[in-house]
């Protein structure tokens, strides 16, 4: 009987999970063109429905509908795999990411922890999943027989592979710090206030952080893969219909992902800002955290211009990874001297 | 390095908490300049009919020949436009007909909205004519 409670707990997580996050991202590409339209000092999409809410749904069926080709100079088996390794990666990250506590159902004795699955190694297991997105660009790009995707591509795996060695070691700051691998231990420690969050003792790292999330999940001002001015497009010029739109959600997919890391590292994860406002539920802390980087996110992409690919390797390897391997040595240092 | 950075988030968030400008269209519109070039419409007398005397002046300084006048005369002996035709699907709006007309009938007025299905029906009659006046109080 217990097994059966388990299993439905199970069923039922991953099923609001993903229909949550889902629909987080279909309302995501409706927020960025909103907020990129204001910033622009125009409306953003506002015809379909009250305040354009509809769009994302509009978008959809416009690309349900849509021809989908397959190149005929295509490799045919890796151009219809490679969205799907990308979503795979970009979705299964947000498995281990606690998006709460955790709460007693009334009436029973059952608890019921907001995460869907609570592993040692989840630290590992989010970058090793982010990494493997990276191959649902790559194999995109390089299977569609097309130039651009090819550039767009070769582009991806040099930026992508330079910026996660310093994204790895950002975060080796906050593993010394809390001494696990496992979010929720981590989140736990920054519990009691915004002062025990990560993010003021590990200032540098934090920053670093974001800026090669950034560049990990292809956005402006690394969004190099895709640069439309130059490339067309890029990695997913060949794609259409629900491919391309399956590429689309993997990219905003990632972009929740890399943020909802960023919350759960450096900012507390479900913790309140204070522990009066405990009562608050820690799921609704959480999205309103994430929410803020996800404006941040839009909001510098309608600020900065996209870098030039040699300024990109440069930054990675000159500036961003010595900083990260200063600040790391800085860590260690104090850490170890506190004994 | 960094403040540059942090002025240009500052100016797009400052233009992200302005009122946009855009003008929507068919619900919010500009109205056109007063000298605007526009659909003619006719003036009227104080029996509400066409101030038009038929003189033909029109017709004749139409670059684009896009108006037709028959003349006839009342009881009284006054000229008037029997049939008055202006093909707007042909007009090039260059105002002429009105810089002609010798007793102030015709305008360009300040209505730039017509759409049809079929080139017939955009000639314009005398009533047509006198209706547009709706649109250029």
């Amino acid at each position: 009987m217990q097994l059966l409670f388990l299993l439905i707990e199970i069923i039922v997580k991953c099923v609001v999970v993903f229909a949550g996050l889902m629909l987080c991202v279909a309302y995501l590409t409706w927020l960025e063109r909103k907020v990129l339209g204001h910033i622009q000092v125009r409306y953003g999409p506002n015809r379909c429905g009250p305040f354009g809410l509809l769009q994302p749904f509009a978008d959809g069926i416009k690309a349900f509908f849509k021809e989908d080709l397959v190149p005929g100079r295509s490799d045919k088996t890796v151009f219809v795999l490679a969205p799907m390794i990308s979503i795979v990666a970009a979705i299964s990250i947000f498995a281990v990411i606690p998006f709460g506590n955790q709460f007693t159902i009334p009436g029973t004795d059952w608890v019921v922890k907001l995460r869907l699955a609570d592993v040692d190694i989840g630290l590992l297991f989010i970058f090793g999943f982010a990494s493997l997105g990276e191959y649902g660009i790559v194999l995109g790009g390089w299977s569609s027989g097309n130039k651009y995707g090819l550039i767009g591509s070769l582009r991806a795996a040099a930026q992508m592979i330079s910026y996660e060695v310093a994204l790895g070691l950002s975060i080796i700051g906050v593993i010394i710090l809390s001494q696990s691998l496992r979010l929720t231990e981590i989140v736990h420690l920054q519990g009691g206030g915004f002062w025990n969050w990560n993010i003021w003792y590990q200032p540098v790292a934090f920053i670093l952080y974001i800026i090669c999330g950034l560049a990990e999940i292809n956005r402006t001002p690394f969004d190099m893969p895709e640069a439309e001015a130059e490339l067309a497009c890029g990695f997913n010029i060949e794609y259409s219909s629900m491919k391309f739109a399956i590429f689309f959600l993997a990219e905003y997919a990632h972009m929740i992902t890399m943020g909802a890391v960023a919350v759960t590292l450096f900012l507390g994860g479900w913790q309140p800002i204070i522990p009066q406002l405990g009562f608050i539920p820690g799921v609704i802390w959480f999205c309103m955290k994430l929410f803020a980087f996800m404006f941040f996110f839009i909001w510098q992409r309608g600020t900065f211009p996209r870098l030039r690919y040699d300024q990109i390797m440069k930054f990675g390897w000159k500036i961003l990874l010595p900083l990260t391997l200063v600040n790391l040595l800085i860590t260690g240092l104090i850490v170890s001297l506190r004994g | 390095m960094i403040i540059p950075l942090l002025k240009g988030l500052g100016l797009t968030l400052s233009r992200f908490l302005s009122k946009p400008i855009t003008i929507q269209y068919p619900e919010e519109k500009v109205l056109p300049a007063k000298r605007w070039r526009g659909i003619q419409y006719f003036e009227m007398d104080e029996h509400g009919k066409t101030k038009c005397v038929a003189c033909g002046l029109c017709m004749v300084v139409c670059p684009s020949q896009c108006i037709y006048i028959e003349t006839a005369e009342d009881e009284q002996g006054n000229r008037y436009p029997l049939t008055y035709e202006l093909d707007v699907s042909r007009c090039i709006f260059c105002g002429f007909c009105e810089e002609a007309c010798p007793v102030k009938a015709i305008f360009l007025g300040r209505n730039y909205e017509w759409v049809e299905g079929d080139r017939k029906t955009f000639l314009m009659t005398t009533e047509d004519l006198l209706k547009q006046k709706a649109f250029n109080p």
